[in-house]
């Protein structure tokens, strides 16, 4: 049975005459012991749906099922098995994370005694001994997000649910994040965290749901995603702004998929199917043709890309461009 | 009961022993946030400095000693304020997703307002112990028994109580603590003034008399005169005003009654 299924999930929300679907027929499943990781841009419903699953919030339709338990339903019984770690570090900040482990841990209903325990322990696993007497507040945002973490995993639960894990952290704690998660993972905990980047969910999940608007638009291994998007990609920065059609020209009849051009950056890309070979021939060809470049490589595909392979649309922020309450232009679904 | 799993068959979690531990997580705070208490007594001082040595002078009280008569008041004005303190609370723990953790969690819904409105109390207790410190340094006295003393004493953490329920129930509502801060000052402070917390009543307009004299300030503070022996001049015939002591325990009663079970409901309520 998978450890979370759901079906047809829709939310509104609605405000001053501007209504938004933060959810709007999302389908899920995820399979016990995986990673989930979905993925989606700003306002895509990431958080709305981890709310729903971790029954902070009632779908307006559609159902949910986590670990057997239908999160309306059977809401409170569910609570017991399972642990979230919000997108905003969700601690007090005038206890020390000891005290804020052990309250925590008692409200999960475990006694007094192993409550402390369990706290020492998570503060051991998650680098926060040394810091543990010191209330919140004078911690570093890496600092307060482990101690999040170790708050959602106070009384062991089965499932956990981690909402942009690595958001705002620099690249060092970042780092030290997926190190934690996947320590989490190879305890055999089911997981489903929520990212921005293709690049954290293709470190951390064994399956990617992509969600835009409300859906999800794919599924699939980080492979299956990237070879959908056409795999790495040639990337180069002209110089001279004169030298765009050229560039793309040249890159045109180097790769077989399509070249995007931003013309304010001067950067182009194409689908290298070729590989290294396919860009040492484009630098070739253009330094035959004269025309200097800034910058020059192969890249892994973003977020971007996939985005706009699947959807035709960039990731721009869905929030930016919400549907409202008017009617909706001929030709237009909202 | 092992560590690793919760006891089959619970669901609900021991309201007694979450509220005690959310009890506790309110009370461990005061310390660490030392202004709240320390700006909630100044501004308290600053009225009583204001009203016992400037205003005073013109304010006339029947049988007795302005100062005397003004600082029950401003134990009463101070409580209701304190519903600010409270309404920001809750609204920072909102706004700080503090409370999308505690619902996830298989606690009591009712022990994360039960337990902030508990703690309350001792934080209300203990303003109003520094208050009465300073009032007598300024010539406020306790005419009557201690019995009489320890009754006022406790209507006063009653009427706290009831307004923490107030306060946990708008702090859900309103969106940041700024806001919450605007409504609860806007609405807090003329209820204080139309009240004989800093004048008689006989000197507001007429038309506002009944209003000022059913005010649950005006209540609670001519109850305090009563228990405390200081003067209270006669303020009218209704019941609010013959009967204090018995219409501040109403008043207590109606807003728990009302406030509670909406607060509760609205922090159970996962529609939004
Ligand atoms: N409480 C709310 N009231 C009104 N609109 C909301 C509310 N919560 C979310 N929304 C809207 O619902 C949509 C989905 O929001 P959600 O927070 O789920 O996105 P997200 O994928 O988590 O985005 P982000 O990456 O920015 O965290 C957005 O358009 C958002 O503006
Ligand atoms: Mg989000």
């Amino acid at each position: 049975m998978p450890a979370i299924t759901a079906e047809g999930l829709t939310k509104v929300y609605g405000s001053r005459g501007q209504v938004v679907r933060a959810l709007d027929g999302l389908d899920l499943t995820v399979e016990e012991g995986t990673v989930l990781g979905l993925l989606g841009p700003n306002g895509a419903g990431k958080t709305t749906t981890v709310r729903v699953l971790a029954t902070l919030l009632r779908p307006d339709s559609g159902r949910a099922t986590v670990l057997g338990h239908d999160v309306v339903k059977d809401a409170q019984r569910l609570r017991q098995e399972i642990g979230l770690s919000g997108q905003y570090a969700a601690v007090d900040e005038n206890l020390t994370a000891a005290e804020n482990l052990w309250m925590f841990g008692r409200l999960y209903q475990l006694p007094s005694a192993t409550a402390r325990q369990r706290a020492d322990e998570l503060l051991e696993q998650f680098a926060l001994t040394d810091a543990k007497d010191r209330v919140v507040k004078t911690y570093s945002g890496g600092m307060r997000r482990r101690l999040d973490l170790a708050s959602a995993l106070i009384g062991r639960p089965r499932l956990l649910f981690l909402d942009e894990p690595t958001t705002g952290l620099d690249p060092r704690s970042r780092f030290g994040m997926w190190e934690v998660i996947r320590e989490l993972v190879r305890t055999g905990a089911t997981l489903l965290l929520t990212t921005q980047y293709l690049e954290e969910a293709d470190a951390l999940a064994d399956v990617i749901a992509v969600v835009d608007r409300g859906k999800i638009i794919a599924r699939g291994t980080a492979d299956q995603l990237k070879s959908q998007v056409g795999g790495e990609r040639v990337e180069i920065v002209v110089r001279r702004p004169e030298d765009l059609a050229a560039a793309r020209e040249v890159l045109g009849r180097q790769s077989r998929g399509e070249v995007t051009v931003d013309e304010h950056t001067r950067r182009l890309t194409a689908p290298a199917e070729g590989g290294t070979q396919q860009l040492v021939e484009v630098i070739r060809v253009l330094a035959e043709a004269g025309v200097p470049l800034d910058d020059v490589g192969l890249r892994r595909p973003t977020l971007d890309d996939v985005f706009l392979s699947l959807t035709g649309h960039a990731a721009e922020d869905a929030a930016a461009t919400p549907t409202t309450d008017e009617p909706a232009p001929a030709g237009r679904t909202s | 009961m092992t560590a690793t799993a919760p006891p089959p068959g619970r669901t609900g979690g021991s309201t007694v022993s979450d509220t005690l531990v959310v009890t506790w997580r309110n009370l461990k705070r005061i310390p660490r946030i030392p202004e709240l208490a320390v700006f909630a007594i100044l501004q308290s001082v600053m009225f009583v400095l204001l009203f016992a040595f400037v205003f005073g002078g013109a304010i006339a009280v029947e049988g007795g000693n302005y100062r005397e008569y003004l600082m029950p008041g401003i134990f009463a004005q101070t409580l209701a304020f304190a519903s600010a303190t409270t309404t920001i609370g809750i609204t920072d723990d909102m706004q700080k997703g503090l409370v999308d953790r505690f619902r996830s969690l298989p606690m009591a819904r009712s022990a994360f307002l039960t337990g902030r409105t508990i703690a309350d109390v001792a934080y209300n207790a203990g303003i109003l112990i520094v208050l009465m410190l300073s009032g007598l340094a300024v010539g406020w006295r306790v005419r009557d028994g201690v019995v009489e003393f320890l009754a006022g004493f406790g209507i006063a953490l009653l009427f706290a109580y009831a307004m923490s329920w107030v306060g946990v129930f708008v702090g859900q509502l309103v969106p940041t603590v700024e806001v919450g801060q605007q409504v609860a000052f806007t609405v807090v402070f003329p209820i204080t003034f139309l009240s004989n917390a800093f004048v008689p009543l006989e000197s507001l307009p007429g038309w506002l008399q009944p209003f000022a004299e059913w005010n649950p300030v005006s209540t609670l503070t001519a109850a305090m005169r009563e228990l405390f022996g200081n003067p209270s001049p006669p303020a009218g015939s209704s019941f609010a005003a013959e009967q204090p002591v018995l219409m501040t325990v109403i008043w207590c009663v109606v807003f728990v009654a009302i406030f509670a079970p909406l607060a509760v409901r609205r922090y159970r309520d996962t529609s939004k």
